[in-house]
């Protein structure tokens, strides 16, 4: 493996690190919201021995968060899932819309406490890709990272993915703040090797408020 | 014991409160550090249950902010942190006694409460 190829593995793994840190630290959290109604649930089961009466509707509302919170670590357990399924092959074929689905939903709990959004839209037109898993999810969340830094008032980061000659633009947008980022330190620092890797290319727009990801599928005759 | 709640897991907190009022303990909770924050500016509290891990303030900026309106609060904090790296250097910052992962057995919070109370050890 060449250097640069190791630099981009390295930097794949500790997005795969951060990534499953997040999902299991949301895990916890839902466990522990469990926990709490459980024991809530156990403290009335108690107090009925002493002779206070049961209400039904307050179990009924325990009952129902619990079952909530068990559906939402089921959920999260299945996202961590499928990132770990994601290095399964270094190239395979993807299907964009699957990844995306994927992407929006690590991507929450770092957008959310910023008060942002990310919206992938309604299941977008199929495109299947030959790429990286890990890698374009990495370079994803890099371009969700600047784009955050770029949203400015909109509250709301749209993923619009469209097929090119070449293979696929992914676009990030409305990005009103991007006027006054830089992006010579964001693409010196964080992503030159990974875009070698991906054979991508990071594309800002001023004009439009928009950044871009360009995926090149390295199996498609140009 | 009047005890103060802060965690965004809205779900946690307010199960928890529950818990502590069945047990005698006054305890009021809240889903940001904005609006505990703005609670304490009418009256303060024994103790604070602070959530390391929250959105805009984080409990330990929290802890600072309470602190300084409330030089006596005691402070216990709860967390998601997994690892032993992650127990390790998040204890670094406030001290083993005062930290405590989730999920959590209340009868080890409430004597973890009561030790902070019954004596001057806490995190100031």
């Amino acid at each position: 493996m060449n250097q640069k190829a190791q630099i981009s593995n390295d930097k794949g793994l500790r997005f795969f690190g951060k990534m499953t840190a997040s999902v299991t630290h949301e895990i916890k959290n839902a466990l522990a919201t469990i926990n709490e109604n459980a024991g809530l649930l156990t403290d009335y089961i108690a107090m009925a021995a002493r002779g206070r009466p049961l209400d039904t509707e307050q179990l009924n509302k325990l009952s129902m968060r619990i079952k909530d919170q068990v559906k939402r670590a089921d959920t999260l357990l299945k996202t961590l899932n499928r990132l770990a399924h994601s290095v399964d092959d270094p190239i395979k074929t993807v299907n964009l819309s699957e990844i995306l689905q994927l992407f929006a939903l690590l991507s929450v709990r770092f957008a959310a406490p910023r008060g942002i959004t990310v919206d992938i839209g309604g299941r977008p037109e199929s495109i299947n890709i030959q790429t990286s898993p890990l890698l374009l999810l990495n370079a994803l969340f890099l371009c969700l990272e600047f784009s955050m830094e770029a949203t400015g008032r909109s509250q709301c980061i749209e993923l619009k993915p469209e097929k090119t000659d070449t293979g696929v633009r992914i676009y990030f947008s409305p990005l009103p703040g991007i006027d006054r980022l830089s992006n010579d330190s964001f693409l010196s620092s964080q992503i030159p090797d990974l875009l070698e890797n991906l054979t991508a290319d990071f594309i800002i727009d001023t004009e439009a408020k928009s950044v871009a990801l360009d995926l090149s599928d390295p199996l498609r005759p140009s | 014991m009047r005890v103060l709640l802060v965690d965004d897991e809205e779900e946690l907190v307010s199960a928890l409160a529950e818990r502590l009022l069945l047990r005698d303990i006054d305890a009021e909770w809240f889903t940001t550090g904005t609006d505990a924050l703005q609670r304490v500016e009418s009256g303060c509290f024994d103790l604070a249950v602070l959530d390391m891990k929250m959105p805009k303030i984080s409990g330990l900026a929290l802890r600072e902010k309470l602190h300084a309106k409330c030089p006596a609060m005691k402070f216990i904090f709860l967390t998601g942190y997994g690892s032993e790296k992650d127990f390790a250097s998040a204890t670094a910052k406030v001290g083993t006694a005062d930290y405590l992962v989730k999920p959590v057995d209340i009868e080890v919070l409430l004597g973890r409460m009561h030790e902070l109370l019954n004596s001057e050890r806490g995190v100031k």
